[in-house]
């Protein structure tokens, strides 16, 4: 590959490929994506990602560079001249970023799961409780994050904005699949506006796949591992 | 928290992730104060600084709390950036720095507890998994002075801390990090050359001495 080109290993729903994305397009950089499959791992992707094997991974000219949240800081440092920064410049809220960064892939994405297998309507109201109670959590975070601007990283979609923003999709499918509000504008006011002025963003627009298409990708998985625990 | 100007650490005296905060501290010349808690009785304190976790290590500057070791290592060298730099300056070596770095964070605590919480198949698939760490990390040091090359970096000082706790490791699960990796184990003495880790990490043996009683506390034979 010739020194510059930009490569994306990925998986089309995936939140972590999402939020890679969306920094690429933010930052007006193009870039090849290759779709993987996770049954049939390419060549490419466990030659670039040998120790975890999982996407996503950019690739730039010989270069590979793995874990999205890494990702996200690689693409900010090396074109930190092009479009707007994605993490704060000051320390202090680069470590905020940080911090609620991890917190949301900790806490979300379990939550987010074992929601969708839950077995009885008691284990599932337990489950969404907790889907609220960290978006309760992020509501604190975004009011004193964004200090009354548009985006957790002030005028600009930045590195918090697209880490919570490319779970969007999935929540907002969840919502239908399981029939139950979790992005609620009663309790979370603040972060439903915040989402809609996200989704109106052009890097956003280009790369958050739609609500139905993760719907329906929702729904298969649900019915394999309900397939899987019968036959067991 | 009053906004007091100056450095706080909130933290545990044999916690590897505190050390890692310690560590970067004292490369860096900063003072501060570091304030023990005891875990089973919070202090209203850390239940203030950290909210959401409410754990260990907390770094509270001039009155504002960071949290999350690697979080709070990354700080400091931003914010003390005038004395040895922990980072490369090059994006792709940070980029490099921050996934060994988080590699370390996903798998060694873990793996290093499961070597003494278990018994019997699972201790052997814990004791097994923690060579192919080990290995792996060595791979990635190969013949350098450091993770960081010639100079300590991020990589050494999320990773040192996990050093004390080797002897326990070998000792429940019967092997030897120099047997099995003898780079890491050869690093490992040059880091505690340093001034920084050696005042910072306690002996192998005491270490020991905690696990035993972590394993009496779980239950564990």
């Amino acid at each position: 590959m010739a020194e510059g080109e930009l490569k994306l290993l990925g998986i089309w729903g995936s939140q972590f490929v999402i939020r890679v994305k969306m920094i690429l397009e933010q930052k007006g950089l193009s870039y090849e994506y290759q779709e993987e499959n996770f049954a049939n791992k390419s060549e490419l992707l466990l030659k670039h990602n040998p120790v975890h094997k999982k996407v996503p991974v950019l690739i730039h000219g010989d270069r590979a560079i793995c874990e999205s949240l890494v990702i996200l800081q690689y693409i900010d440092e090396n074109w930190s001249g092009t479009g707007p920064p994605v993490l704060p410049a000051n320390p202090y809220d680069r470590a905020i970023a940080r911090f609620w960064a991890v917190y949301i892939d900790d806490k979300l994405l379990p939550l987010l799961l074992d929601t969708l297998k839950a077995e009885t309507e008691e284990a599932k109201a337990e489950k969404i409780a907790g889907i609220h109670a960290v978006l309760e959590m992020l509501e604190e975070a975004f009011k004193k994050c964004s200090a009354g601007k548009a985006f957790f990283g002030g005028d600009s979609i930045g590195y918090l904005d697209v880490t919570l923003g490319s779970y969007l999709a999935w929540i907002r499918a969840e919502e239908r699949i399981i029939e139950a509000k979790l992005l609620d504008e009663t309790k979370m006011p603040l972060l439903v506006e915040w989402e809609n002025r996200f989704l109106a963003a052009d890097c956003v627009k280009k790369t958050l796949p739609s609500v139905e298409r993760v719907e329906a990708l929702g729904r298969v998985l649900i019915a394999k591992e309900r397939e899987a625990r019968l036959a067991k | 928290m009053a906004s007091e100007k100056g450095v706080m650490l909130l933290d545990f005296w044999v916690s590897p992730f505190g050390q890692r905060a310690r560590i970067a501290l004292a490369e860096k010349g900063v003072q501060y104060e570091y304030k023990e808690e005891n875990l089973t009785e919070k202090s209203e304190l850390l239940l203030k600084a950290n909210p959401v976790h409410k754990k260990i290590p907390v770094l509270i500057h001039d009155g504002k709390p960071v949290c999350e070791s690697l979080i709070i290592v990354e700080y400091i060298n931003e914010v003390w950036s005038d004395k040895a730099p922990l980072m490369p300056s090059d994006p792709y070596q940070k980029a490099q720095a921050r996934f060994w770095a988080d590699f370390v964070d996903k798998k060694v605590y873990d793996c290093g507890s499961r070597l003494w919480k278990l018994k019997g198949e699972e201790q052997q698939a814990a004791k097994k998994e923690m060579i192919e760490i080990l290995q792996l990390l060595e791979a990635q040091l190969g013949d350098k002075k450091y993770f960081g090359g010639d100079s300590f970096g991020f990589v050494d000082v999320a990773f040192v801390p996990f050093t004390s706790w080797f002897y326990s490791y070998e000792t429940c699960a019967n092997f030897s990090v120099e047997g099995v990796a003898p780079k890491i184990a050869q690093w490992a003495k040059r880091c505690m050359e340093r001034e920084s880790v050696a005042k910072t990490l306690y002996d192998p043996k005491k270490v020991y001495e905690f696990v035993c009683f972590l394993k009496k506390k779980f239950g564990v034979e």
